[in-house]
């Protein structure tokens, strides 16, 4: 791909789009703004003039709807300006969420390969297993969240663990979906090569079945590390607002701080984007070493 | 060892070794393949329950910890009426009415960005990129918005649906292939005739696709977003409240309500997905 295609078939248009964005959350901001501030000049007993309603909308300690401006102060503010170790900055509870949420991902990722490896290989355990893999999703596990906290708290686990059960609750199963598809993608003139080759199972499994299902791994990987920083973030709603992003959230809902709110929450969608972009850079790698791509 | 592990254990063995015997069954109807289909996961889910019923009592875990199945149903039974107000409050308020909102505005924006390549361009990075945040945070903000009852609900379930919907119809709609576009345009079909005739269909699988991913963010939406303010009924205020006065038998009665409600949910947008996109392989070829 060349660079002036690149720009004009992909850079511009989402330049545009964000452009766009931005020009409705300024008027949004004057418009969802407006009332408190002609509330105030009318208390105050003064008139005030279109330029001033814009001016002071943009510029409220507690708006309804911040402007992009504000919460990258605040941003700015809380990671740069105040040292790490303070509970008040957001690098802080970000790295509180964000360890919650790998070892959740990691241990769904485990969980999900070692169960899509026993569905591929045993017949009962696909038949009786795969139907309740199916059905656990549809059971909001994210309600039941405040339950695992409250009951592991009550036994003694707290901190990291219960957190990341629920993100390897929700991770575990793209990981499965994706690594059955991937385990049974060799089609059966591979899978009759192997057989003439006398391969034991385990050389089929490592030798062929393995490397094919790649591809479906990375794919799943990326969905399960989005969600399970979901389920991180969510896990942190019920512990009172201790510590993390989804803890920031919470305390900003209750004391009115939206631009803490919007801060956490623009903190959380740049981990997200980090986080699959990691996954991604990686599926590119072993994709390359594989050969599947130049 | 005690008499109620003992059985835990003797009926895992015997419900393995039935399901082993019954998978290698190979019945000429396809009704008994049918059943087999249905009955093996079902004793493996019957198995499970009476595990986890012989566990709680072998090991005495008190019903704080965790209750026995029995208990959470003489619960559910006992709860009805506050369970159905619940259910109406999240379910058939939030949850149905956002689903609707959110996946209809999604189809609506897919078709009309369709004629505009530049805005898909624009649009399709952006939307996969918001697919991947943690959506549900904005439940607070909503619900600072929208107030405490059903609409801030509404308008969080309307947000998470909206991006996987408007993603998957605009790939559903470049589907197609240029030969059977090409067709169409020297049958002179103008560009509504090709959407509903030849696009629309090959978009389908797509659409449901989207449809059924929704139908889970949907649910989780609506009872994540109760969790920071709701008047004093719903599934998500029931959950928190019920923990905090730690009535764990009554917080998994609810999580069964949800559970039945979710699982009916998807199956009845899989049931009409069946019926719509009854070309497809994957539905042509049976069940596998």
């Amino acid at each position: 791909m060349t660079a002036p295609s690149l720009f004009r078939d992909r850079i511009l248009p989402v330049l545009t789009v964000i452009a766009a964005i931005l020009v409705l959350w300024h008027g949004a901001v004057i418009y969802l703004n407006a009332p408190f501030v002609r509330d105030q000049a009318a208390r105050a007993g003064q008139s005030v003039t279109l330029g001033q309603i814009v001016s002071q909308t943009l510029n409220q300690e507690r708006p309804v709807l911040p402007a992009p401006h504000q919460i990258m102060a605040e941003l700015w503010d809380t990671t740069v300006a105040k040292p790490v170790t303070s509970k008040r900055s957001l690098v802080y509870h970000a790295w509180v969420t964000l360890s919650a949420t790998l070892m959740g991902f990691g241990m769904g990722s485990l969980l999900g390969i070692v169960l899509a490896v026993g569905i591929v290989h045993n017949r009962a355990m696909d038949k009786s297993l795969m139907p309740w893999v199916i059905a656990s999703q549809t059971i909001p596990i994210l309600a039941i969240a405040p339950m695992i906290i409250v009951v592991l708290n009550s036994i003694g686990i707290s901190g990291l663990l219960p957190k990341a059960l629920i993100s390897t609750y929700l991770s575990f199963f793209p990981v499965v979906v994706g690594m059955v598809k991937g385990l049974r993608s060799p089609d059966t003139l591979l899978l009759d090569l192997m057989h003439t080759y006398n391969a034991s199972s385990t050389q089929t499994f490592w030798k062929l079945r393995w490397p094919a299902a790649m591809p479906y791994l990375f794919t799943s990987l990326k969905v399960a590390i989005a969600i399970s920083l979901v389920g991180a973030i969510v896990g942190e709603l019920p512990t009172g607002a201790v510590a993390g992003l989804g803890a920031r959230l919470l305390s900003g809902s209750y004391y009115g701080q939206t631009i803490q709110i919007w801060a956490a929450l623009f903190m959380a969608a740049a981990l997200a984007a980090v986080l699959v972009s990691i996954v991604g850079a990686a599926h590119g790698l072993v994709l390359k070493r594989m050969g599947v791509k130049s | 060892m005690n008499a109620y592990l003992f059985t835990a254990l003797l009926v895992w063995l015997c419900a393995w070794a039935l399901n082993e015997w019954l998978v290698r069954l190979k019945p000429a109807t396809p009704a008994g393949q049918r059943a087999i289909g249905i009955g093996v996961p079902l004793i493996f889910g019957i198995t499970l329950l009476i595990i986890w019923e012989c566990v709680v009592l072998g090991f005495s875990i008190p019903p704080i910890l965790l209750p026995a199945p029995t208990a959470i149903w003489v619960k559910l039974s006992g709860s009805v009426p506050v369970l159905w107000a619940d259910f109406q409050q999240t379910f058939l308020k939030s949850v149905i009415t956002g689903y609707i909102a959110g996946c209809g505005l999604g189809f609506i924006v897919a078709i009309l960005i369709d004629r505009s390549p530049f805005l898909q361009k624009g649009l399709l990075p952006i939307g996969n990129f918001v697919s991947a945040l943690p959506v549900v945070g904005v439940a607070p903000i909503m619900v600072m918005w929208f107030g405490f009852d059903w609409p801030s609900k509404v308008a969080v379930v309307v947000i998470m649906t909206f991006f996987p919907m408007l993603v998957n119809t605009v790939q559903g709609l470049a589907a197609a292939s240029h030969m059977e576009r090409d067709l169409m345009r020297t049958y002179a079909a103008s560009w509504w005739q090709t959407l509903v005739k030849l696009r629309l269909p090959a978009a389908w699988p797509f659409i449901f696709n989207a449809l059924k991913i929704n139908s889970t963010l949907a649910l989780i939406g609506a009872i994540v977003a109760e969790f920071f303010g709701t008047p004093i009924v719903g599934m998500g205020f029931r959950i928190s409240t019920e923990v905090g006065r730690a009535n764990i038998d009554m917080v998994w009665a609810e999580i069964a309500v949800a559970a039945v409600a979710g699982s009916v949910f998807y199956g009845l947008v899989a049931l009409s997905e069946r019926a719509v996109t009854f070309w497809h392989p994957s539905v042509r070829g049976g069940r596998r």
